[in-house]
């Protein structure tokens, strides 16, 4: 059964200036309660892998730099 | 046989699945109890910010406050808004722990809205009685029950789904085996005693965006205990009487008569009108509300745009900050502004939830399910209309129980044969190379939920809709997951799946209508006191057959007179 692979806008954002993953910061994807945001493994930084948001927004209220932005999925929007 | 090396095994007196609401009250609750046991709260996420209140609460829902309203009279108004079947006596001991709750509560650093004279600032939503209690400056909630935790040395283990109850030879459940939800790393939990705290099942069907996630419950909530607790051969009830709800649309945020009724806001029709008596959240006020929309006066609306600035600010400084802060986000993108605009409100997906309805796994007035040494707590337990502060009454009541029950008990035996077995089950998706990925297997699933089993039910929809769902048990093993979260989403999908045949069988059982909107089956169109005055319980019967049968409503310890009986039945303003 063959798989094909779909692109979707995924509604959080790290801004990749103010993240401080490679200091060894973790806390929003601690957080997350679908575990949805993981380290992009080329940049290092925090980024959104599954696109599985509640828009509950701990990730972006416990965020030390304000490096996360919380949009409405885009099929709410 | 033997464990094998790659199943580690934890040894604990007291389980708790599921570190929410009601599952951090429950795990402190039995440390307080017996500081020598051990106790361990295994979360699917992460304690600090897990749950439906993830981020906070707008207020108490059901308040019993002493000179405002007593156990009785609350007793009374949840049995109206049930239409009678209910476990009274568990409502009861809901309601005569409430008050002392609150107070634990408020000594622990919850704030609660308080008048001028230091009293609690209650207000009226419900039909009756007066039970609501505002929390403004709610966001704290989580960050006390984890100081809690920590102060007690309750064990946490965070990122692991339990996926199966395991049971002794007397039957007897003794722990669970759970995935590790980041490294598909499979675990035993060896307990003497349970207690699940796993939520709603918010995942059965599917919001009318589409998007999967966009449910109002936490989706993190998708009925993993619902569907432990039928494998394991508990009983679980009522999940005919689904849980509904009146929220935003596409947003599916509460919207919220709780915070907006009292400071005037309040549900009305595209007029503008004023259609149903009292905003409260009950199958019978969701049943005006489904016709509003359906009929020509609809779509439904919140209504605030005839309030003071100063109201629509302290509107707006709760439900933007507080337990959905998202919510001002969506309403800037839509460019809608309470002051001039009403708010679109629509009907959610349907979903199990005791604490919002009364659909769940069965448990008594002590939070004992029906297999010995497994108790229920919160939105996945039986007692309705329990919300937040019901979980944490029966997370309390659970915690001492259980950790009692632990005591007199040995370490149980373990049965390896079903560890291995459920090991292979469990990671099966990861070893295949492809297949059908867990998202398209879940929103199949859903889909047909929301075509065939939302009401109002048709047997012969529902007929094809169960027969169309059984059916995608040939699938199963075709789901194919690339990584450990997959594999997390695949099982999940598994419980979705034995959750939607739950939704269709116990509603074809109940042949009659039923709590307004949750049980309406247009084949039986009327309430049927005769036959159906009763519980319907649903349980893994011979052959693994899902099965159903009658429960006696037990005897009343509050009675009613017949013109309270039907208080709940004229929600619709009279014309004129
Ligand atoms: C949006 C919203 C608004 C609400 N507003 C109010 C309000 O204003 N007032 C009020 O009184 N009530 C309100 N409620 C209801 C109230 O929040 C709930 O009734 C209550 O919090 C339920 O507590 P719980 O412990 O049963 O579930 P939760 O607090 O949701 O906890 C369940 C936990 O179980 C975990 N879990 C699930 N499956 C597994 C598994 N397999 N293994 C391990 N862990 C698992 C989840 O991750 C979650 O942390 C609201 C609910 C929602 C969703
Ligand atoms: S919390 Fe903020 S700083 Fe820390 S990893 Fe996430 S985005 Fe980066
Ligand atoms: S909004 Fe919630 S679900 Fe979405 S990424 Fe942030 S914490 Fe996770």
């Amino acid at each position: 059964m063959p798989t094909a692979s779909q692109i979707s806008m995924v509604p959080v954002v790290v801004d990749d200036d103010k993240c401080i993953a490679d200091k060894g910061c973790r806390t929003c994807i601690d957080v997350c309660p679908l575990d949805v945001l993981w380290i992009n493994e080329e940049t290092g930084k925090a980024h959104m892998k599954y696109d599985e948001c509640w828009y509950c927004m701990p990730c972006e209220a416990d965020c030390p730099t304000d490096a996360v932005t919380v949009n409405i999925p885009y099929l709410l929007s | 046989m033997a464990i094998p090396d790659d199943i580690k095994v934890m040894d604990v007196d007291v389980l708790v699945i599921g570190g929410g609401t009601a599952g951090p009250m429950a795990a402190v609750t039995a440390k307080e109890k017996n500081p020598d046991a051990s106790v361990m709260l295994l979360e699917k996420a992460n304690v600090k910010r897990s749950g439906a209140i993830s981020m906070g609460m707008d207020g108490l829902n059901n308040a019993v406050v002493p000179g405002h309203s007593t156990p009785e009279d609350y007793v009374k108004e949840i049995t109206i808004a049930n239409d009678g079947i209910l476990l009274q006596k568990g409502v009861m001991a809901y309601a005569q722990r409430s008050y002392s709750m609150i107070q634990k509560l408020d000594k622990w650093g919850v704030y609660f809205q308080k008048d001028e004279t230091g009293e609690f600032d209650m207000k009226k939503v419900h039909h009756l009685g007066t039970y609501v209690l505002p929390m403004p400056e709610g966001h704290n909630v989580k960050k006390i029950l984890y100081r809690r935790l920590r102060r007690h040395r309750v064990k946490v283990e965070n990122r692991y789904q339990a996926i199966r109850l395991l049971k002794d030879e007397a039957g007897v459940v003794s722990g669970c085996i759970a995935l590790g939800t980041r490294d598909a790393e499979v675990i035993v939990v060896r307990a003497k005693a349970v207690i699940m705290c796993s939520g709603a099942a918010g995942r059965i069907g599917l919001p009318a965006s589409g998007y999967l996630f966009g449910t109002y419950e936490n989706p993190s909530n998708c009925g993993d205990g619902h569907s432990m607790a039928y494998h394991v051969g508990a009983e679980l009830t009522g999940l005919e009487c689904y849980q509904i709800n009146p929220l935003l649309k596409d947003y599916n945020g509460p919207a919220c008569a709780y915070v907006t009724g009292p400071l005037g806001g309040y549900t009305a029709n595209a007029k503008g009108d004023r259609f149903i008596e009292c905003d409260y959240w009950s199958g019978q006020m969701m049943m005006e509300f489904y016709n509003e929309l359906q009929g020509g006066n609809g779509p439904v609306f919140l209504k605030l745009d005839h309030l003071a600035e100063e109201t629509i600010q302290e509107i707006e400084h709760v439900l933007h900050t507080n337990e959905r802060p998202s919510r001002g986000r969506f309403h800037d993108g839509r460019g809608t502004d309470y002051r001039t605009k009403m708010v679109e409100m629509h009907i959610s997906e349907i979903g199990f939830c005791a604490g919002h309805s009364a659909s769940g796994v069965w448990i008594n007035e002590k939070g004992e399910t029906s297999v010995p040494g497994l108790y229920g707590a919160g939105d996945m337990a039986s007692i309705p209309h329990s919300y937040m502060l019901g979980a944490f009454v029966y997370g309390e009541i659970c915690g001492e129980n259980a950790v009692e029950f632990a005591r007199e008990r040995d370490v149980p035996k373990l049965d390896e044969d079903y560890i291995i077995a459920e090991r292979d089950r469990i990671l099966a998706p990861l070893k295949r190379t492809d297949g059908i990925p867990p998202s398209q297997f879940e929103y199949k699933v859903r889909r047909l939920v929301n075509d065939y089993l939302q009401p109002p039910k048709v047997s012969k929809k529902m007929d094809i809709g169960l027969a169309r769902i059984r059916a995608m048990e040939n699938d199963i093993p075709y789901l194919y997951a690339r990584d450990p979260h997959e594999l997390l989403r695949a099982n999940e999908a598994q419980h979705i799946f034995d959750c939607a045949q739950m939704a269709a069988v116990a509603s074809l059982y109940r042949q009659e209508s039923r709590w307004g909107l949750y049980h309406n089956y247009v084949d039986h169109p009327e309430t049927d006191n005769e036959n159906w005055f009763c519980h319907v319980q649903l349980f893994k019967g011979e052959n693994d057959n899902m099965t159903c049968r009658k429960r006696e409503v037990e005897p009343y310890v509050v009675e009613l007179d017949d013109e309270e009986k039907n208080a709940y039945q004229q929600l619709r303003v009279q014309a004129g």
